[in-house]
């Protein structure tokens, strides 16, 4: 079993609690053993490197000192807001003067090259395709779906370097190798409005519902997602669309971890799958019918 | 030996950063000098007058200017010192302008470094010889690549000049870029109506042999004495017998070949005549797409041709042609948009290049000149065009401007108002550029006139929705966001030099520049010569231009060919090779080292062999000087000891009288 | 290294083809590219016509430096002249060594006529490399008085010249 370090991230502790469980579940049964980094610190989001540069990259650095403590030199993460950060200051990190000033403010000072990728990202490199087709006991068949990357999955591409910035196709792949009928979604790579679903929710509920609208017009029965802020804004605010927009939305939307760890056979519960919003049981409704069909 | 220095000041050029007195002052010590001084402009009329009275008054027998680079005024001073009685290889230049005045600072090192290089001068010039230029005589004759406007241009001018032409033409039929136009601006002509008598002429004109689905295969020789290969492609049609009849593309079964001409927005016959227009009007068989070459099955086209000209086993040929000029007219090819992602890297039919949209205006494309675009064949309303694709931007490596893409967007937003009276046309634009002769006027009657909305910015994305595509950009003028409901995108792409380019350089000798112009002699002065004598440039194959400029460089092109074939024979440069048959022994190297055949074997009187060098050949590189192992053949002007007196000028031999023999 | 010898010239030696290199320098002394001023170029007409003895001869009579530039390859206005140019400068660098000159004080390169910036950029660099290795070593420290005794001594010893065994 590969052995790879593991960090979580805030968001896994709370809003997006089903997507780490549903990540841990996924990868023991792809074979990917999750070594949690012990006392882990908050990336700094969003807030940190507005404000300062140095201390935001300080503080993904201290992660990155704890993988390298671990003695290993890549690290994966769920969320891309995450992975960003902790990308950013590894590339930081690369320029001498500006690893000081970083290492100056903690404890461990970070000295190897450590990587970051996302879950997602290893899971693609790293497992075998023909494994994960092997292992898939209820296939997706029937399933209508709009994969969403978010803004940042793949962006900028200099720095995160994995598939296409503008047409991202892996989650699209991985949902065709689960036997589902992907749409050509051409709202990909937009932005959800992200954290200004706290100051400004308008700008949340006019991006999000224009994401949601795009979906239903390709007639999909459930959006899948790979990062925490896009699955809480299409999903727990869906209500907040539908009375801002005058919208009857009731699309589900799932974490890609959510709809691999089912159609591999995991028990629901460790998938989470009760603390979606929108209630995704039509789609399992009409799984179970095409699967009684054939 | 008498040597008269002479240092130019190029009015600041070089005094600006070169004590110009002080370099006369050392120059004046240097060995033989008995000659120095400083002029303003010794390029000019007074300059060098300067220069021929010093030689006579004198009695000066060398001459060394210090002035720009010998790339520009060499030949110049050369004729000088002729005109006052010298030898013109009796001449050294020092180049202080480029080399030293325009790359330092430091005025105490420049005046240093140009005496150094005013020393190096002097002492090569003390060991230069006279010599004498042979003639030669020249093939009356030009071959044309490509048969393009400007190579039409060329070929035209040189032919009504007297001279033979080859036109030699990569596709089926000549017109190249401007044949598949509608109309052209600022005018509004039409584009076919314009070109075609040109194309007739080509075909009807005594003088020109015309090469179409023809390649330069090889090229040798120099300058007057070219000796080129043509490849012509097997077409499987005999061009001497066809007639351009068209029953053989009526009754073609195999409807699926993609088409060219038509830039590929719809499908054509296998075999084919590309456009009504065409020259020669011939037709030719697509070998990809034929059901008798792919499968043996078929061979219609040859029952029903009336004259039986098909030939289903012809074979590529070679032809060699002697010319005595080329001109290179292999024009540009369109930049690859696909490479930016957002505008969908090929997923949505409705997003097409300016030249496809070209060919939807055209009635004699494939919808008859209704606009209808591709996906549903339903006309548009909003029509949105993008400039600069692959335009003024750096992120995909084309920083240069394409420069006629704003006028033909103008253009089509006109012709769209034309063609259906309630469109909208919005044009996303960085700069509107329109320099030329009612240019600026132009684009501002699409603006005005025809209602054309244009966007100051760029387009961040193209997305579906519903059968429409929204295009997403920045109006930078309003500080905001737009989105433009489109029920057709036209890029205009931009302009990136042509495939075969690289390769046929290699061939020509023509350097291409980094994104694969060709590079002109001088960018000021000699705009349409190559470094390679004898071979001239025409057309947008040295950089993008617009129609007007490349006939009129084609005109240029013709010009330089024809001036330089009106003389009966031409003058060889004498700095060529010349062998010491006392040191030579035969060994053959330099013979198999000369890239031009230039040196033979002969046999003494005595039966010994010895190499020969072919003066009228020989285009001293000097590569086989390197080679002999006996040092007994030697590039005159750049002997041995001509170059190890320039090398010991900057540095001394530390030891000059210990003697190691 | 002090202020004074950052001041101070070295003296590099230049062989370029005419056709490519000399106007690659002259193409960035028109867009007035500033550069190191030690240099100084020998025009030749192709970088075939260098014969790898004329740089032995220059660091042997005392240069820092020599740098030799020709057309890309397959870029050579006579066809081949830098393939051959190639090997031979090739062969010189390994050989370098083998008689006691620090083979980084020469390199060869390739600058086309268009590239002006490149040239610049080679310039600056290679002067640059031959000032963080300094002036060259003196080849023979022996003063002309030593040097004659040495041969006068030779030859009561009836050996012959010390250089030629």
């Amino acid at each position: 079993m590969a052995k790879i370090a593991y960090y979580p991230g805030c968001s896994g502790q709370s809003t997006s609690v089903e997507y780490d469980l549903s990540t841990r579940a996924v990868c023991r049964e792809l074979g990917l053993e999750l070594v949690d980094l012990e006392d882990w610190s908050c990336c700094g989001s969003t807030p940190a490197h507005t404000v300062n540069h140095v201390l935001s990259a300080a503080l993904s650095a201290r992660n990155l000192a704890l993988t390298e403590q671990l003695g290993m030199d890549l690290v994966t993460t769920p969320c891309p807001s995450c992975l960003s950060n902790l990308r950013t200051a590894a590339h930081k990190m690369e320029d001498a003067d500006f690893r000081a000033k970083a290492n100056a403010l903690l404890d461990t000072p970070c000295t190897k090259q450590v990587t970051a990728q996302s879950v997602l990202q290893v899971i693609m490199e790293q497992v075998d395709p023909e494994l994960i087709r092997a292992k898939v006991v209820k296939p997706l068949t029937g399933l209508k779906l709009a994969c969403y990357y978010g803004c940042i999955m793949n962006r900028p591409p200099a720095l995160m370097q994995f598939d296409n910035h503008e047409h991202p196709m892996v989650m699209d792949n991985l949902m065709t190798m689960l036997g589902a009928e992907v749409v050509p979604y051409p709202l990909k790579v937009e932005c959800c409005g992200a954290s200004f679903g706290v100051p400004r929710v308008d700008i949340v509920t006019k991006l999000a519902g224009k994401l949601l609208d795009a979906g239903r017009e390709l007639d999909v029965d459930a959006f899948v997602t790979a990062c925490p802020l896009c699955q809480m804004n299409l999903d727990m605010r869906q209500g907040q669309i539908n009375s801002a927009l005058q919208e009857k939305f009731r699309i589900p939307v799932f974490y890609y971890t959510q709809l691999l760890g089912y159609a591999l056979g995991i028990d629901r519960k460790e998938l989470g799958l009760k603390k979606l919003c929108v209630n995704p049981k039509p789609v399992f409704n009409k799984l179970k019918e095409t699967a009684q069909a054939s | 030996m008498r040597i008269g220095v002479f240092i130019c000041h190029c009015g600041s050029n070089i005094a600006g950063t070169v004590d110009c007195e002080s370099v006369v002052e050392i120059a004046a010590g240097f060995p033989e000098v008995v000659y120095a001084t400083d002029s303003m402009y010794t390029c000019s009329e007074p300059g060098q007058e300067g220069i021929i009275t010093a030689i006579h008054e004198h009695n000066l027998d060398g001459v060394v200017v210090a002035s720009c680079s010998p790339r520009m005024h060499e030949p110049t001073f050369r004729r000088a010192v002729e005109r006052a009685g010298l030898n013109r290889y009796m001449f050294e230049m020092a180049n202080i302008r480029e080399h030293v005045s325009w790359i330092g600072k430091d005025k105490a090192h420049n005046t240093n470094k140009a005496a150094d290089l005013v020393l190096m001068a002097v002492e090569k010039l003390r060991r230069n010889r006279p010599l004498v230029a042979k003639s030669f005589t020249t093939v009356k004759k030009v071959l044309v690549i490509g048969g393009g406007v400007a190579g039409i241009q060329a070929a035209l001018d040189c032919a009504d000049g007297g001279l033979d032409v080859v036109m030699v033409e990569r596709d089926q039929s000549i017109g190249g870029k401007m044949a598949k136009l509608d109309k052209t601006f600022p005018t509004i002509d039409c584009s076919s109506c314009v070109l075609g008598p040109k194309m007739v002429d080509i075909a009807q004109h005594e003088k020109i042999s015309l090469y179409a689905c023809s390649e330069v295969e090889s090229v040798s020789g120099y300058v007057g004495n070219f000796s080129v290969t043509i490849r012509r492609r097997a077409t499987y049609v005999d061009w001497t017998k066809c007639t351009g009849c068209g029953v053989c593309t009526e009754k073609c079964p195999s409807k699926r070949s993609p088409d060219p001409f038509n830039e590929f927005l719809g499908t054509t016959t296998s075999i084919n005549i590309p456009f009504p227009q065409a020259i020669p009007k011939k037709a030719a068989i697509n070998p990809d797409t034929c059901m008798k070459l792919q499968k043996g099955k078929c061979g219609i086209c040859a029952k029903v041709c009336p004259v039986g000209c098909i030939d289903y086993e012809q074979q590529d040929e070679l032809v060699t042609v002697e010319v005595g000029a080329i001109v290179v007219a292999t024009g540009y090819d369109l930049f690859d948009w696909h490479k930016y992602p957002q505008y969908g890297e090929g997923r949505y039919p409705d997003v097409i290049t300016s030249l496809q949209y070209e060919r939807l205006l055209s009635a004699s494309g494939p919808t008859g000149g209704h606009i209808k675009r591709p996906s549903d064949g339903k006309e548009p309303k909003n029509v949105v065009f993008i400039q600069c694709v692959g335009s003024r931007d750096r992120s995909v490596d084309r920083p240069y401007c394409s420069g006629f893409c704003c006028m033909y967007t103008a253009k089509q937003a006109i012709l769209t108002k034309d063609h259906i009276p309630d469109s909208q046309s919005f044009v996303f634009y960085m700069d509107i550029r329109a320099p030329g002769k009612g240019y600026d006027e132009f684009t501002r009657r699409a603006m005005e006139e025809y209602g054309a909305q244009y966007v100051r910015g760029r387009v961040a994305m193209i997305y579906p929705h519903g059968d429409q595509l929204i295009v997403r950009g920045a109006d930078t003028l309003a500080g905001t966001q737009v989105e433009v409901p489109a029920d057709l995108v036209v890029l205009a792409t931009g302009v990136e030099a042509s495939q075969g380019a690289v390769k046929l350089g290699e061939t020509l000798r023509v350097v291409p520049d980094q994104f694969g112009f060709f590079v002109e002699s001088h960018p000021k002065l000699k705009p349409v010569e190559t470094n390679t004598a004898g071979v001239y440039l025409a057309g947008a194959c040295q950089g993008p231009k617009d129609i007007p400029t490349s006939v009129g460089q084609g005109s240029a092109a013709a010009a330089k060919a024809l001036g330089l074939l009106s003389k009966e024979q031409l003058e060889s440069d004498p700095a060529v090779s010349k062998v010491n048959v006392n040191r030579c022994v035969g060994c053959q190297k330099c013979i198999d080292t000369c890239p031009f055949g230039a040196i033979k074997a002969v046999t003494d009187r005595m039966g010994r062999l010895k190499a020969e060098v072919i003066e009228t050949v020989c285009q001293g590189c000097g590569i086989c000087t390197v080679t002999c192992p006996q040092g007994a053949i030697q590039l005159e002007h750049f002997t041995d000891n001509q170059i190890l007196a320039e090398v010991n000028a900057l540095c001394p031999p530390k030891m000059n009288n210990v003697s190691f023999e | 290294m002090s202020a004074q010898d950052e001041q101070r010239e070295l003296r590099i030696v230049g062989f370029l083809c005419n056709w490519c290199s000399y106007g690659g320098a002259d193409t960035a002394g028109v867009a007035r590219f500033i550069q190191p001023t030690d240099l100084r170029i020998i025009r030749v007409p192709c970088s075939g016509r260098i014969d790898p003895l004329f740089i032995v001869r220059a660091l042997l009579n005392g240069a820092d430096g020599v740098l030799v530039s020709g057309c890309h390859p397959r870029d050579c206005h006579y066809a081949e002249g830098n393939f051959y140019a190639r090997r031979r400068l090739e062969m010189l660098k390994r050989f370098l060594p083998i008689t006691g000159i620090d083979e980084r004080r020469f390199e060869y390169t390739w600058v086309s006529a268009s590239e002006g910036q490149r040239w610049q950029h080679v310039v600056t660099e290679f002067t640059r490399r031959i000032h963080e290795l300094g002036p060259a070593p003196f080849f023979n420290p022996v003063s002309e008085e030593e040097w004659a005794k040495l041969a006068l001594d030779g030859a009561a010893r009836g050996a012959s010249c010390a250089c030629h065994g």
